[in-house]
């Protein structure tokens, strides 16, 4: 290497190294060229890069938005006026508004609240590893994990799985899907429910024969349909299945035709109020005890045929949105909660513990002491979120399938299927990504302030 | 005594956060599980009934995965853009970083407020003219076309992020090196570098999860060229269900960058750090 070389640098400036005669000796000004040339060399393709694949295309970009689709004529402000009057686009833009109201409020408040509990738990790196580890995932595959999630049918998805198994809690599923009454003197309907219409007192019995029962529904339990036996003070009485092999006799308990067990059974007054209600026992046998003098009639309750929780429609139009925020909440809440948990083990100790020995409660220290001081990382979390949530794209494309990628749209990913996606219309599509980036200059304008005062 | 008392009251707390920890690992694990399933029990039943007859479980996928000439070669494409653009980026952001901290010229600050102003940039407004342009050099549909676009908006954060790095470094340990005669490119690869590593390690771990996880560039700028995401993607679109293949390559293409953070967590944590907290 040249000595001379070593006197490029500013801050070698007045520093005279070994003599070699050229550059030596002066102030950095002495060799500007060779200095410019080494500036150059350093700042030259990073230059490049800028000027060519960021500065010079947002400037074409600006410029192609007021030209027509294919770029001949120009077009003045049309392409601005269709952002705001074609369906997709506006549900676009409505969407991402939802997107920016919710996402970014709901990540800091999350990723806070995850970060002053980890504080109070043994395990808390654990836990934050385990929750930011979606951040080293794309989002795109973020997206295809929970699109599997979301399966609507109870059996294959899990989110649906684990709805299914809070209802089955409290409501269960029917035995039945579809029946009819046997005889002419059951009828009714599904939804209402079967009545017999002969009517029965105390020490009677009452023969509820169902048919029609698709064979794969039979309850597998189900026995042999025994006859009821008449009890004093109680009307008894049998649900069975009014078939077998071959047909036989309508309302007539034979061989070979099963009671139903499971069957909700109710007792109506004569105004068709229910009055009690059980569920058929093995055989299809059933039972109500005490009751009144009076004329009852007894019948399928309606709930027998009640259908088992199908899944909730994830992937449908309706949900889409808030199910594809879910499963972005899920990437980024690990983010905030790194950057809040690192502004939080920076407060003093000192402060929170003068706090406490001052009397405050934990509650009154995060309100009076944490909150405010935490106030600037909230800021860039939430900052950081807005800007993401603004050009959110991918995991919408992964989430969404085809068929409700339109109710799902947002800005990003409009501009991406306008342009690039069959409709290639670069005018429009240089629109959006404008008035993308028109949305995001405040932060940029937020930024450099943030710098200059630090400088 | 007061110990028993205290982890009592702490139990709920407990609970919830594993409650928590459970809702953010499972999904990813429910992933694994689907992969492992046997093709044709993949439409039938939920991945958490593997859990129950372990006996099903099978790599096939896997193996079909490996078979599958567009995967593996969407796989290699992945990793030639990541591990190129990252390469390319530490040094072009290096070496600007470096101008910007310790050599002066004109208008270094001005120029130093775009770079910032370049950051929240959001590259949508990029893809139009690019397209124009890689089409008229032949750089559509190759791998340095995606590397250079992504090099170019990986450059505002990983000049900050270095440049801020940099500026830290005690100028007396460049002054003693210049007074030995140095040159600023020895000094940049001797010194710099190495004193460096902490932040270019984050910038480049960034980088590298970046790129890995690109769905949007590959898909514009990438026909044939195509990285595991963009594979995914056609997967998806083209037959619609067949999440015996998805599956499995999704849980390759995201344990790859999973084990690059796990292994460089502190890194990543780092620069994650410096790059919001501006």
């Amino acid at each position: 290497m040249a000595d001379s070389e070593a006197t490029a640098g500013p801050t070698a400036a007045g520093v005279s190294t070994r003599g070699t005669g050229r550059a030596e000796g002066g102030a950095a000004g002495q060799s500007p060229w060779r200095q410019r040339a080494m500036t150059a060399v350093f700042l030259g393709p990073a230059v490049v890069l800028l000027v060519v694949w960021l500065v010079y295309p947002t400037v074409r970009t600006i410029i192609r938005s007021f030209y027509s689709r294919d770029g001949s004529d120009f077009v003045g402000l049309d392409n601005y006026q269709a952002l705001f009057t074609t369906d997709t686009l506006k549900t676009a833009i409505k969407n991402n508004a939802i997107w920016v109201g919710v996402v970014p409020a709901l990540v800091t408040s999350i990723g806070l609240i995850f970060a002053v509990l980890t504080e109070r738990i043994r395990w808390g790196v654990a836990f934050k590893i385990a929750v930011f580890m979606p951040m080293a995932i794309s989002l795109f595959a973020a997206g295809v994990i929970w699109h599997i999630m979301y399966t609507q049918d109870p059996s294959q998805g899990a989110v649906n799985a684990a709805i299914k198994v809070v209802d089955d809690a409290f409501s269960s599923g029917g035995v039945l899907t579809a029946a009819q009454g046997s005889t002419p003197t059951l009828t009714g309907s599904v939804k209402q429910g079967f009545v017999l219409k002969t009517p029965v007192q105390a020490g009677g019995t009452a023969l509820l024969g169902l048919t029609a029962i698709p064979p794969t529904e039979v309850p597998k339990d189900a026995r042999q349909a025994v006859a009821p036996q008449p009890k004093p003070g109680a009307i008894t009485g049998t649900v069975w299945r009014d078939f077998r092999p071959g047909g036989g006799k309508p309302g007539v308990i034979e061989p070979q035709e099963l009671g139903l067990p499971g069957v909700s059974v109710q007792l109506r007054d004569a105004g068709g109020k229910v009055v009690k209600s059980t569920k058929s026992g093995a055989g299809g046998a059933f039972a109500f005890d005490g009751v009144k003098a009076g004329s009852y009639r007894a019948a399928v309750g309606p709930d027998t045929f009640q259908k088992p929780f199908a899944g909730v429609s994830w992937l449908g139009p309706k949900l889409i949105t808030p199910a594809i925020m879910i499963a972005y909440i899920w990437v980024w809440a690990g983010f905030a909660m790194v950057v809040i948990a690192a502004g939080l083990a920076a407060i003093s100790r000192e402060v929170l513990e003068a706090a406490r020995t001052d009397g405050a409660s934990e509650w009154q220290v995060f309100r009076r002491v944490t909150a405010p001081m935490l106030a600037p990382v909230l800021s860039v979390v939430f900052i950081t979120m807005l800007i993401n949530v603004l050009k959110v794209f991918d995991i919408v494309l992964s989430v969404a399938p085809g068929s409700t990628q339109d109710d799902a749209n947002v800005i990003a990913l409009a501009m991406w299927r306008t342009s690039f996606g069959g409709v290639n219309d670069f005018g429009l599509g240089s629109a959006i990504a404008v008035f993308l980036f028109l949305l995001v200059i405040p932060v940029l304008a937020l930024n450099v302030r943030r710098f200059r005062r630090e400088t | 005594m007061d110990t028993v008392l205290r982890a009592a009251r702490r139990a709920p707390l407990n609970l919830f956060l594993l409650v928590v920890a459970a809702m953010w690992l499972v999904p990813t694990f429910g992933l694994f599980l689907t992969s492992l399933m046997p093709k044709g029990d993949i439409a039938q039943e939920g991945w958490w009934n593997v859990v129950s007859k372990p006996s099903s479980m099978t790599f096939d996928n896997y193996r079909a995965l490996f078979n599958n000439n567009d995967l593996t070669k969407a796989l290699v494409t992945t990793a030639e853009i990541a591990v190129g653009n990252t390469v390319l980026l530490v040094l072009i952001a290096a070496l600007a970083g470096y101008a910007f901290a310790w050599l002066e010229f004109p208008g270094r600050d001005v120029l130093f407020v775009v770079v910032i102003g370049l950051l929240v940039v959001p590259l949508q407004v990029a893809l139009i003219p690019i397209f124009s342009l890689y089409n008229s050099t032949h750089l559509f549909d190759t791998v340095l076309g995606l590397i250079l676009f992504h090099v170019a908006f990986g450059l505002p954060f990983g000049i900050f992020l270095l440049r801020n790095f940099f500026i830290g470094i005690p100028k007396d340990i460049m002054e003693s090196a210049r007074i030995d005669g140095a040159s600023e490119l020895t000094i940049f690869f001797r010194l710099i570098l190495p004193l460096g590593l902490p932040a270019i390690a984050s910038l480049a771990i960034f980088q590298f999860l970046w790129t890995w996880n690109d769905l949007i560039v590959a898909l514009t700028f990438g026909r044939d060229t195509q990285p595991i995401t963009v594979a995914i993607f056609s997967q998806l679109r083209q037959f619609g269900s067949n999440i015996e293949l998805i599956a499995p390559a999704s849980f390759v293409s995201l344990a790859i960058p999973l084990a690059v953070f796990l292994a460089f967590q502190r890194y990543f944590v780092q620069g994650l750090l410096a790059g919001s907290v501006k």
